[in-house]
C-alpha cells in the first residue's frame, strides 16, 4: 500500500545536509518522494520540525523525483530554522505538507530576466531553471548583502543565460543593488517580456517600482506568516489590487505591481516579541 | 402499577451537571463542566418515561435508541449503555458535549412538554465517558473482508463516522487528513475547554484499532486528485468541512491582531499557542478583544480570549439577542465568565496604529427591519450612530464559506452557487460517479451531530454500491 505521508511513520528523513552563507543558510535534502514527484516550480511546503513546533511554509529549492528528495534551503531567521539547522543527516522532521500554492505559469515569451536577492534566490532558481527550459532567454541577477553571503551562484548560472552577480558592499561582482543592474538592461533592450522578483520584500518593492516605471510586467513571490496553507485561515492574506487575497492558495506568485508591501512588512512582523522569546528560550537550552 | 406511577409528572428536577466556578474557569483551558457522577446519572435517568412511541429518537439525526440507553443507564449498566449508543454514534462522548440537543432529541422529550426535558445528553456523554475512563472499550467484531477500498478525504465527523461505518462492513478504509493531526473541526475549531482534545484522540485510536489508515499531512487537490485516487480506489468520500473563512470585507481588516475565527482557534486548538511558549506557535493575547459574530464559533473564541488573559471582551453582533446562532448554554457559559454583549451593533472600519497593529473600530447602530431571506429580523442601520470602540485584538466570527482547492481540481463535481458539492441529501451522492460527499462541505457550516448523520447516510450508500459493483 502506498503511504503517501511519506517513509512509513511520516517521517521525512534528512539525506543531506550543507550550511552555506556564513552557516546563516541552510540546505537539507529530504526525502518526500511524493511532494519530489508533484512539486513543480513555484510551488513551496509547510513544515512543522517537531511536536510542540510552528508550522512555517518555506519554498522548495528543487526536487529529485527519482530520487525522491525535495530541497529545503532556508535562512536562520528565528526559532524554528534555529532548530531545524541543529539537524543533521539520519535526522527527521516531523511534518512535510505540499506541494503547496499555486505553480508558476511557465511559457515561451522571449526575454525573461530573473532577479533573486538573499535566500530568495533558492526560491529564484527552480524557476529560473524552468524559464530556460520552456525556451526563453533568460538573464539573471542575484545579490547579496555581500560574497559570502551570495548562494547558488553556479546552478543559477547554469540555470540561465546569462548571470550577473551583485554585492551592497562591492565584495564580489558589480558593486550596488541587484536594481541598478536591472535598471542598465532595461534601459539597453527594449525586448524583456517579463520579470520575476523574489527577495527581501523591500528588495521586491524597489524593484516593483522600478520595473513600473518601465512598463514591463513583474511577477514577485510573496512570503507571508501561514498555519494551515489550506486556505482555511487566512493568515496569510495580502491585498493585492486592492483585494484580499490569500497567498496559500491564490499564489505565492503575484503580479508585483499590485502588491501592498508595506501592509506585507507589517503582517510579517506581527509576533516579533513572540519570536523573540522563543529565541531566547532556545538560545537559554544551549543549542 | 409501577409503571403507571413512572408516567405521572416526574418527581425529580432535571439534573445539572457540576462544572467550574466562572471566575476560575475563565482563568484555564480545563473543561467548563465535571460531569454527571453515576448517582446523578442514575438520578437523571429516573426521569425519562421510556415512552413507547419515543419522540427522541426522530429527534436525533443518528436516530440512536435513546430509551434504551437511559433505561440501561437507570439499571447501573453503565458500559452497556454506551455500547448501545455505538450502535448508533461512533463518537458519542464527543456528541454528549456539542450536539445541540435542546433543538433536536431533547426538543422532542415528552417531559419536556410539562417540565425539563431529560437532559440526554448529558447522560450520553456520562455513559461514553464512564466506557473510557474504564478502559474497557469494546471492539465489534468486522465483516469479512470485501476487498474494496475507500478514501475518505477529510477526518472530521462525517469522516470519522463513514470510516468506522465501513471498516466493520469489511471494507478496507484510508482517511486522508492534510493537517498534522485527526480530528478536522473537533482539533481545530472546538477548544480544549469545551471537547478536551483527548477524547478526540480516543475515538481516532479507536478507528485506528479497527484497522483504518490514517495518512497526514495529505492535501487531496494538491498531492493527489481526486481523479487519480479514483484509479486506486473503489469508492472516495470527500468530508473536507467548510474550511474558507469569511472577512466583513470593511477598510482596515487586515491590520495584525485581527484574526479570523479559523486563525486563532487553529493557533490557540490544534497548534497548541495558548501554551507558548512550550509550544512554539505564538498567539495575541488582546488584552482588550472584539469578537464579531454571535455563533458558537464566537463563543468559543470570546472564552479563549478570556482564557488568554483579556480583560475585557466584547461580543459584537448585528442582530439582537434572539437571532443569535449560538447554543443558549454556549451563550450563557460565555456571559457567566464575563464575556459582554454588544447586540444591533455592526462594525464598518477599523483603524490601526503605526505598526499596523489594530486599535480600534467604528461601528453603527442597527434595528431589526423586515425579516430577510433567512427568515430573521434584518438588520438596518440606524443613520448618524456611529461611534468607536477600541480593541487591542479582534476575531471575526462570521461564518465560513467553502474552501475552493479540492472542488476546482476535480472536474465533473457540481457545485451550487455557493461553490458547495451537490450532493443527494438521501445517499450524499455527488455528480461524478465513485464519489460521495456530505458534512460542511455539501451543508455549509453546521452541526457535528449533523455531519455524521450525512457520513452515516454516505456509509450505507457506498457499501451498497461496493457489493454491486
Amino acid at each position: 500500500m502506498k503511504n503517501l505521508s511519506e517513509g512509513g511513520g511520516r517521517l521525512y528523513k534528512i539525506t543531506y545536509k550543507r550550511e552555506m552563507a556564513e552557516n546563516t543558510v541552510c540546505y537539507f535534502k529530504v526525502e518526500a518522494p511524493r511532494i519530489a514527484r508533484k512539486a513543480k516550480p513555484g510551488q513551496f511546503v509547510v513544515l512543522r520540525a517537531n511536536e510542540t513546533g510552528e508550522r512555517i511554509p518555506l519554498t522548495m529549492g528543487g526536487t529529485d523525483p527519482s530520487g525522491g528528495t525535495i530541497d529545503l534551503i532556508f535562512q536562520v531567521v528565528g526559532k524554528t530554522t534555529a532548530l531545524l539547522r541543529t539537524l543533521n543527516v539520519g535526522d527527521s522532521i516531523e511534518d512535510i505538507i505540499g506541494p503547496l500554492g499555486r505553480p508558476t505559469h511557465v511559457e515561451k515569451l522571449g526575454t525573461v530576466i530573473c532577479v533573486g536577492g538573499g535566500t530568495g534566490v533558492a526560491v529564484m532558481y527552480p524557476i529560473t531553471k524552468a524559464y530556460k527550459e520552456a525556451g526563453n532567454n533568460v538573464i539573471a541577477i542575484i545579490g547579496a548583502r555581500t560574497k559570502d553571503l551570495l548562494i547558488l551562484e553556479d546552478e543559477m548560472k547554469a540555470a540561465s543565460h546569462d548571470l550577473r552577480v551583485t554585492t551592497d558592499d562591492g565584495s564580489y561582482g558589480v558593486h550596488g543593488f541587484v536594481t541598478d543592474v536591472l535598471r542598465k538592461i532595461l534601459d539597453e533592450r527594449k525586448d524583456v517580456k517579463l520579470i520575476v522578483g523574489i527577495g527581501p520584500v523591500p528588495m521586491m518593492k524597489f524593484l516593483c517600482k522600478l520595473t513600473k516605471e518601465y512598463g514591463v510586467k513583474t511577477m514577485v513571490s510573496l512570503n507571508p506568516i501561514m498555519v494551515d496553507a489550506t486556505g482555511m485561515c487566512g493568515a496569510c492574506r495580502v491585498t493585492v489590487g486592492g483585494r484580499t487575497k490569500f497567498c496559500c492558495v491564490d499564489g505565492p506568485e503575484f503580479d508585483g505591481h499590485e502588491v501592498d508591501y508595506d501592509e506585507l512588512v507589517k503582517r510579517q512582523r506581527a509576533y516579533l516579541t513572540e519570536e523573540k522569546v522563543s529565541m531566547d528560550q532556545f538560545k537559554a537550552l544551549g543549542r | 402499577m409501577a409503571e403507571k406511577e413512572k408516567k405521572e409528572k416526574p418527581k425529580v428536577p432535571r439534573q445539572k451537571m457540576p462544572e467550574q466556578d466562572p471566575k476560575e474557569r475563565a482563568k484555564n483551558f480545563n473543561e467548563v463542566p465535571f460531569g454527571y457522577t453515576p448517582e446523578l446519572a442514575q438520578l437523571e435517568s429516573s426521569r425519562c418515561l421510556q415512552c413507547k412511541k419515543p419522540k427522541c429518537i426522530e429527534g436525533c439525526p443518528v436516530e440512536i435508541d435513546i430509551p434504551a440507553f437511559i433505561k440501561l443507564i437507570n439499571e447501573g449498566d453503565f458500559i452497556g449503555a454506551a455500547r448501545k449508543l455505538k450502535e448508533r454514534n461512533s463518537l458519542p462522548a464527543i456528541c454528549g458535549r456539542v450536539c445541540p440537543q435542546e433543538d433536536q432529541c431533547e426538543k422532542v422529550c415528552i417531559v419536556g412538554k410539562k417540565d425539563e426535558p431529560v437532559a440526554i445528553g448529558r447522560l450520553e456523554r456520562f455513559a461514553a465517558d464512564w466506557e473510557r475512563a474504564k478502559g474497557d472499550v469494546f471492539i465489534p467484531e468486522k465483516a469479512p473482508t470485501t476487498g474494496k477500498k475507500v478514501a475518505v478525504v477529510g477526518s472530521g465527523p462525517a469522516g470519522l463516522t463513514l470510516a468506522g461505518d465501513l471498516i466493520l462492513k469489511g471494507h478496507e478504509v484510508t482517511i486522508f487528513e492534510a493537517l498534522h493531526k485527526t480530528g478536522g473541526v473537533l482539533i481545530y475549531g472546538i477548544p480544549e475547554f469545551r471537547l478536551p482534545k483527548d477524547i478526540v484522540q480516543a475515538e481516532v485510536n479507536y478507528l485506528e484499532r479497527l484497522g483504518v489508515t490514517v495518512e497526514y499531512n495529505c492535501v487531496i487537490g494538491r498531492i493527489e486528485t481526486v481523479d487519480e485516487l479514483l484509479q486506486e480506489y473503489d469508492a472516495i468520500f470527500l468530508g473536507l468541512g467548510a474550511g474558507l473563512p469569511q472577512f466583513m470585507n470593511i477598510p482596515g481588516e487586515n491590520f495584525c491582531g485581527i484574526y479570523s475565527a479559523n486563525e486563532y482557534l487553529t493557533r490557540s486548538n490544534l497548534m497548541k499557542a495558548y501554551l507558548f511558549p512550550k509550544y512554539d506557535t505564538p498567539i495575541a493575547r488582546g488584552k482588550n478583544v472584539a469578537v464579531f459574530g454571535a455563533g458558537n464559533v464566537a463563543m468559543d473564541s470570546a472564552r479563549t480570549a478570556l482564557r488568554l488573559g483579556a480583560d475585557t471582551v466584547r461580543i459584537v453582533y448585528r442582530r439582537s439577542r434572539e437571532e443569535m446562532p449560538a447554543r443558549i448554554e454556549e451563550v450563557h457559559h460565555a456571559e457567566e465568565e464575563g464575556v459582554q454583549f454588544y447586540l444591533l451593533t455592526a462594525p464598518t472600519r477599523f483603524f490601526g496604529d503605526d505598526n499596523g497593529w489594530v486599535t480600534g473600530f467604528e461601528c453603527l447602530k442597527m434595528e431589526l427591519g423586515e425579516p430577510d431571506e433567512s427568515g430573521r429580523r434584518r438588520p438596518v442601520p440606524i443613520k448618524g450612530s456611529e461611534f468607536q470602540l477600541e480593541c487591542d485584538m479582534a476575531v471575526v466570527a462570521i461564518g465560513a464559506g467553502a474552501n475552493p482547492l479540492l472542488p476546482t481540481t476535480t472536474p465533473g463535481l457540481e457545485l451550487n452557487k455557493r461553490g458547495y458539492i451537490v450532493a443527494d441529501p438521501e445517499t450524499g451522492k455527488t455528480t461524478k460517479p465513485g464519489v460521495w460527499a456530505g458534512g460542511d462541505i455539501v451543508t455549509g457550516s453546521a452541526t457535528v451531530i449533523l455531519a455524521m448523520g450525512a457520513g452515516r447516510k454516505a456509509a450505507n450508500s457506498i457499501h451498497e454500491y461496493l457489493m454491486n459493483k
